[in-house]
């Protein structure tokens, strides 16, 4: 699969996510290649595993005040640091397990990890260069960060 | 209704976000009797809780949902599961259906999809009785 066709899939289902689960549609900025520089993190990381035919992660960070109102969004009225790290690893798990339905079934995906604070980083192999997809929300800015080899 | 059957339902996913949202948009005429964390604290809750309805997620930590969804069908065949995954690949629902799951809804859901797809278990399991 072409880095575009992978890029598309993962753009699908963030859409499909933020409309069914929040009510209100995200927007997509223009995904681009981390060059020579690991990828900035947001408040919370929630880091999906890829193992199988395709190996890597899936990662989705997103500030406090985000997540925060999407689990208001959702009815949910504890927005405890627990419920927090748990809404920012199912959402990266959401994205990845989406994927299987163009990647396949060999496409593994593990239980999410869940790092916190903006000094939190993405464990890269040298030479590494994941995409990023820069996602707008409300006013608030997440990122996926998507690496696959 | 006379004669009809309160469903018991049990929700199993290692999200606690999912399991609580699963409890408040359920607006069925069951009881919810419980929540399991994993596929492992599920056979133990399913021996104390005897539910007759489960939503069952698939990846989790100690106990995946596809060898729980066949352990518990082995101890009850009536039992209606419905997989709730993110799992999105054709060949994973046909997998879990063949494990003996009633049927298979894929994340992320509204809470309309989720009604619809238990009350379809439900009336599905009505008919045949």
């Amino acid at each position: 699969m072409s880095t575009e066709a992978e890029v598309g899939v993962f753009l699908d289902s963030v859409l499909n996510y933020f409309t069914t689960t929040v009510q209100q549609p995200a927007v997509c900025g223009t995904p681009f290649l981390a060059i020579d520089k690991v990828p900035e993190l947001s408040d919370f990381t929630g880091a999906i595993q890829i193992s199988g035919k395709y190996q890597g992660f899936v990662a989705f960070t997103a500030p406090k005040s985000m997540l925060c109102v999407m689990l208001m969004r959702m009815q949910e009225t504890d927005m405890c640091h627990e419920n927090l790290c748990d809404l920012v690893g199912e959402i990266a798990n959401t994205f990845s397990g989406n994927a299987r339905r163009d990647f396949g079934h060999q496409f593994n995906i593990s239980v999410p990890s869940v790092s916190v604070g903006r000094k939190s980083t993405l464990e890269l192999p040298a030479g590494a260069r994941p995409i990023v997809i820069p996602i707008t929300w409300r006013n608030y800015s997440s990122s996926l960060v998507v690496y696959l080899h | 209704m006379e004669g009809a059957v309160l469903h018991r339902l049990m929700v199993v996913d290692d999200s606690n976000v999912i399991r609580r949202r699963i409890e408040r948009a359920q607006d069925l005429a069951v009881q919810f009797v419980g929540a399991a964390r994993n596929g492992r604290e599920a056979l133990e809750m399913h021996a104390a809780l005897k539910p007759t309805l489960i939503t069952m997620d698939l990846t989790m930590p100690e106990m995946d949902g596809t060898e729980c969804v066949a352990k518990l069908i082995e101890r009850d065949p009536e039992l209606l599961i419905l997989v709730v995954s993110a799992l999105a690949d054709k060949l994973t629902a046909i997998e879990a259906l063949e494990r003996g799951a009633r049927g298979f809804l894929c994340k992320p859901f509204t809470d309309r999809q989720l009604n619809d797809a238990l009350q379809m278990l439900i009336n599905t399991k009505e008919a045949r009785s």
